[in-house]
């Protein structure tokens, strides 16, 4: 904790949990899509966030975060009008998911290319975000570290090779956090590795040559 | 390296060094971070900006909240201010009220806020410090340095207590925004670091108890006013300390006090909209009129 965090955020009204949280977890989407701009995203909205996210603008929060603004954007209260000007077509459904957090969201996006993909994450409290789930696969981080996630073969090795390849190709990274979790034993499995400081873009090439690596994203600090 | 461990251990430090908190703060930081001092300094400047600019934004004369519950109070506060030299309580503290109005009007409408320490009580270090700043009672950077004790204090607070409504209501909000704003008039009028320590204390006892109870269960009814009951709060504990009068209750303990107040207050009054305001006839009403009736 520093004072930043006392005199801090700077962020767009009116509530940190549903309105800068929320714009946070859209940002988690644009990562997820390497920033670029979705055709269509349909956003399930659960508990507090569908009930009272209409009056906090939880729904353009959520949209900016999506189209890569930053929580203090003044974009974001016209966000809806912003998408739809950029052709994304946006929708929003109003469900509870089961054992959810109080406010939590589910965005599937759908990019021009025919590729899709969803993520589902809560607003835990002062701006602060948990991604839970990316792809089907559970996940735990909050996106305020940079976080590397490497998709693989749940076959032995694959993560003494990736954190091997870290330790040689990129020395000077410490890594503050490591999760694995698979659906099933043999399938794919992700690892989810918090990094210290910024690795470099290339990383994600160079851990993609992995054997029995499918993919790996790298999502920068939130 | 500090540990923000207790109000009291900023004061003896601060003490010891001959410094002002803020001196000693944002030496701290800078080392914490292992950042330039002026880095940190401009960040902190930069933060200041924010504030004024949201009075600005928030005064406008069409200003009207997401909900649609609320809008105009900054707008209403000026004017009346102007139009009254001052209504009763004097040109200065209207001023004050119409800015604490303004920035918290700018935040329920989705407009850029400092979070200070939350952004439901946004308004009450704008309330004072851009106060201070536009009636000409205080130089730019000395403000943006008492902003660093400000900081301070709410990291104690934070750490002994809660600034989280949901966790201690609105005491922890309002109330620790109240005290670091009292803290950081009296360092700004060239008070010691003990008489911040007991401007806090006055400040958090002031608000002890006070209930976290929006309607509708947005940051709005109460809140928006609350920042004018927090920017008078700061105000008079302020001016009571320079006048030369002790808090009896060390800052500590006042802290330690709201954290037990909170932990006793039922969770219908910690942000839940169960109680309080939010559950009057109207309340309930208003809560319809935004989010139509249960189902």
């Amino acid at each position: 904790m520093d004072v930043f965090d006392i005199i801090g955020p700077v962020m767009i009204g009116p509530s940190s949990s549903h309105t800068a949280g929320a714009c946070r977890l859209g940002r988690v989407a644009n990562k997820l899509m390497d920033g670029r701009t979705p055709s269509r995203c349909d956003i399930i909205l659960s508990g507090s966030f569908s009930r009272t996210g209409r009056g906090h603008g939880t729904d353009r929060a959520i949209v900016g975060g999506i189209m890569g603004f930053e929580t203090d954007d003044t974009r974001i209260r016209d966000a809806l009008d912003i998408a739809k000007e950029e052709g994304i077509e946006i929708n929003f459904i109003h469900q509870d998911i089961p054992n959810a957090h109080p406010n939590t969201a589910r965005i599937t996006y759908y990019l021009p290319d025919g590729r899709s993909g969803f993520m589902q994450g809560a607003s835990v409290g002062g701006g602060n975000i948990r991604i839970d789930i990316i792809n089907g696969m559970e996940v735990k981080f909050s996106g305020d570290k940079e976080t590397i996630l490497v998709l693989h073969r749940d076959v032995p090795g694959v993560i003494a090779n990736v954190t091997n390849l870290m330790h040689l190709m990129y020395s000077d990274i410490n890594i503050g956090a490591f999760q694995l979790s698979r659906r099933e034993k043999g399938g794919e499995a992700l690892m989810t590795i918090e990094a210290d400081s910024v690795p470099p873009e290339k990383i994600t090439a160079d851990i993609r040559q992995t054997p029995d690596v499918l993919n790996c994203l790298l999502i920068h600090k939130i | 390296m500090l540990k923000y461990d207790s109000i009291a251990e900023l004061v003896e430090a601060a003490k010891k060094q001959k410094m002002k908190i803020s001196e000693m703060v944002l030496a701290d930081q800078a080392a914490a971070a292992e950042a330039d001092p002026q880095t940190i300094y401009t960040r902190m400047e930069r933060s200041f900006d924010v504030m004024c600019e949201a009075v600005e934004s928030g005064s406008a004369k069409d200003q009207v909240s997401m909900s649609g519950l609320t809008g105009g109070e900054g707008y209403h506060m000026f004017d009346y201010a102007k139009r009254t030299g001052g209504g009763l309580s004097g040109s200065f503290m209207t001023g004050a009220m119409a800015r604490a109005l303004s920035v918290a009007g700018c935040n329920a409408s989705m407009g850029r806020i400092v979070a200070s320490p939350t952004a439901g009580s946004c308004g009450i270090l704008p309330g004072c410090l851009v106060s201070l700043y536009k009636e000409g009672r205080a130089e730019k950077r000395d403000i943006v340095m008492s902003m660093f004790t400000s900081g301070a204090f709410g990291m104690v607070i934070a750490k002994n207590a809660s600034i989280a409504g949901a966790t201690g209501g609105c005491q922890a909000e309002c109330g620790s925004a109240s005290g670091m704003a009292a803290a950081a008039l009296v360092e700004l009028m060239g008070g010691s670091p003990d008489m911040c320590a007991d401007a806090l204390a006055i400040a958090i006892a002031n608000q002890l108890g006070l209930a976290c109870d929006p309607v509708a269960g947005l940051v709005e009814i109460p809140c928006i006013k609350r920042n004018v009951s927090g920017i008078m709060i700061a105000f008079s504990s302020a001016d009571m300390v320079l006048a030369g009068i002790r808090a009896y209750i060390p800052a500590d303990e006042c802290i330690s006090a709201m954290q037990s107040v909170g932990d006793m207050m039922n969770s219908a009054l910690k942000e839940t909209a169960g109680g309080g305001l939010a559950a009057t006839p109207t309340g309930r009403k208003l809560k319809e009129r935004v989010f139509g009736a249960e189902e």
